[in-house]
């Protein structure tokens, strides 16, 4: 139906609206998921630095 | 219902010595109300058409600001603890808390609503609707911001998150009580307006207690 | 006991072990592809149907296309909230700390279903209707439930005691929840009462088939989404949560 890119990009003239919709939308879809991944990795080298934190402690102690 | 008379006894007794607490709420309806005229003009028939949603949005944030010592004080030294192990019925008690804050910061609005109106140039009529609206709505206030008070208990920055809580479970009343006065003054029916306040007062009246003791036994624990 | 026996039991005990945080984590694992898989098939498959099968507008021309993301993400913001006052609910009730772990999780993706169907609608308001906001009665109340999300997150956030910050969470969605269909009501009537100075979104283009369909793949792949950011947060709220246990300190990636 579209006969070419530019008047797919241009939707008939509602360009700004549909693709500030559609954008703001993916860019929060995908940031979103990140954001949770960047929450999980901290809390992974957190743990990791509690563990060597523990074992040094042991070692120290003997 | 001697417990329920007793604990609003007590709670006015403590107010009483500590009248500040609940003149401070008062005197802020007064001065936000003043507000809206210094920030928009003196324009009297704006000021009309404007003055019911103004006098309704005041006194829903001075019935917040009262909520604050529903429970806080008690909480702090202990009593609210007593009072939640004793034989008494702690939904009653709760019941009691949310009747003699209503008894103090609504009722009180109720009175001085009808003085800020004439300040906005309302007439009879529009007062009369207003006070029942009123009447009618701040019971419901109450009982709703003492969910959002209990829930809040001890946690820091509690009064603003109260707000921030409560103040979306209160657009049912505030559209029902302004839209009272709005529909009167321009002539349509209001019936309807206070059957769904009387509505919300009832449901209101009967859950509320029962989920504030919940609120607050889960703050207390 | 057998091979045989513990794979049988396994099966029948299955969703009671499966509300331990330490047990369900690895599940939530290997499930999270999966839904990822199925949001991007139903996303490509609704995006399709939204820009290349469904025909022009009438009235709004190519600017109705909007709807194909607006919608979804009224109808899932409604949705998750449900589902969060669900898995709250029988966090308060059974006392299950994964139940409200789940709430939790789920909150931030209502939040943010809710302020995108605000935005798609304001981006969709302004050519139509002439103004970036309308106090059109669905609009105003996507804005309170937003409200009402951001008010349980902000709760969860300030209480330091979790198991509190749970039950007392799951008060205020349960209240929300019996709230939302009067609030919702209640914004009709103001609507109505106020008519003259506002305009209904309701005048949407007649719903073709085609555009039926494409609202609802749009629907079905941010379901899929959801659930699977709801899986990923809930494996970092548990991780933090049960950081003390020793399951956690054996977790393949912690200690490498």
């Amino acid at each position: 139906m579209w006969m070419s890119p530019d008047e797919f990009f241009a939707m008939g003239g509602y360009a700004l609206y549909v693709w500030s919709s559609f954008g703001v939308c993916a860019l929060i879809l995908l940031i979103e998921p990140l954001a949770v991944r960047a929450r999980c990795k901290s809390i992974v080298k957190r743990l990791k630095k509690e563990i060597l934190a523990d074992q040094l402690d042991k070692e120290g102690s003997k | 219902m001697n417990a329920l008379l007793g604990i609003i006894h007590r709670d006015l007794l403590l107010v009483m010595r500590r009248k500040s607490e609940v003149l401070t709420a008062l005197f802020f309806f007064v001065i936000v109300t003043s507000l809206f005229p210094l920030g928009i003009g003196a324009d009297g028939a704006l000021l009309r058409k404007i003055a019911p949603g103004v006098i309704w949005v005041a006194a829903l944030l001075s019935t917040l600001l009262g909520l604050q010592r529903i429970f806080s004080a008690d909480y702090a030294d202990g009593t609210l603890e007593q009072m939640v192990l004793s034989p008494q019925s702690f939904v009653l008690l709760v019941a009691g808390k949310i009747v003699a804050h209503w008894l103090v910061c609504g009722l009180p609005l109720v009175i001085l609503a009808p003085i800020i109106g004439i300040q906005f140039d309302m007439d009879a009529g529009s007062l009369k609707v207003l006070i029942l609206a009123l009447l009618l709505g701040t019971p419901v206030l109450s009982l709703i911001g003492s969910i959002g008070a209990a829930l809040t208990l001890g946690v820091r920055g509690g009064s603003v998150l109260m707000s921030l809580i409560v103040l979306p479970l209160y657009i049912p009343v505030l559209i029902f009580g302004a839209g009272a006065v709005y529909a009167n003054t321009v002539g349509l029916d209001i019936s309807g307006h206070f059957s769904l306040l009387g509505a919300l007062l009832i449901l209101a009246l009967a859950f509320v207690p029962w989920v504030s003791a919940v609120a607050v036994k889960i703050a207390i624990e | 006991m057998s091979q045989k026996n513990t794979l049988s039991n396994k099966r029948f005990m299955n969703w009671f072990r499966l509300s331990s945080p330490m047990t369900f984590y690895p599940v939530a694992g290997k499930l999270i592809p999966f839904f990822w898989v199925l949001a991007f098939l139903f996303g490509v498959a609704g995006l399709w149907v939204s820009f290349f099968v469904a025909p022009i507008d009438a009235v709004q021309g190519q600017g109705y296309r909007i709807i194909f993301i607006h919608v979804p993400t009224s109808w899932m913001s409604m949705f998750i909230y449900l589902v969060m006052a669900g898995w709250a609910g029988l966090g308060l009730v059974f006392n299950t700390r994964l139940s409200s772990m789940m709430a939790q999780a789920l909150a931030p993706i209502g939040a943010w279903m809710a302020f995108m169907s605000l935005w798609t609608g304001a981006f969709w308001g302004k050519p139509m209707w002439g103004a970036w906001w309308v106090w059109d009665a669905r609009l105003t109340s996507e804005l309170i439930l937003l409200f009402l999300y951001l008010g349980f997150i902000a709760l969860q956030a300030s209480i330091d005691n979790p198991r509190r910050a749970d039950k007392a969470g799951a008060v205020l969605v349960l209240v929300g929840v019996v709230n939302v269909p009067i609030i919702y009501f209640s914004v009709k009537w103001w609507n109505t009462l106020h008519q003259g100075a506002s305009i209904s979104m309701t005048k949407a283009p007649a719903m073709a088939q085609t555009m039926l369909w494409g609202m609802l793949l749009m629907a079905l792949a941010l379901w899929m989404y959801s659930i699977a950011v709801a899986l990923m947060r809930v494996q970092a709220i548990i991780l933090e949560r049960e950081s003390h246990a020793d399951w956690v300190r054996q977790l393949g990636e912690v200690k490498s």
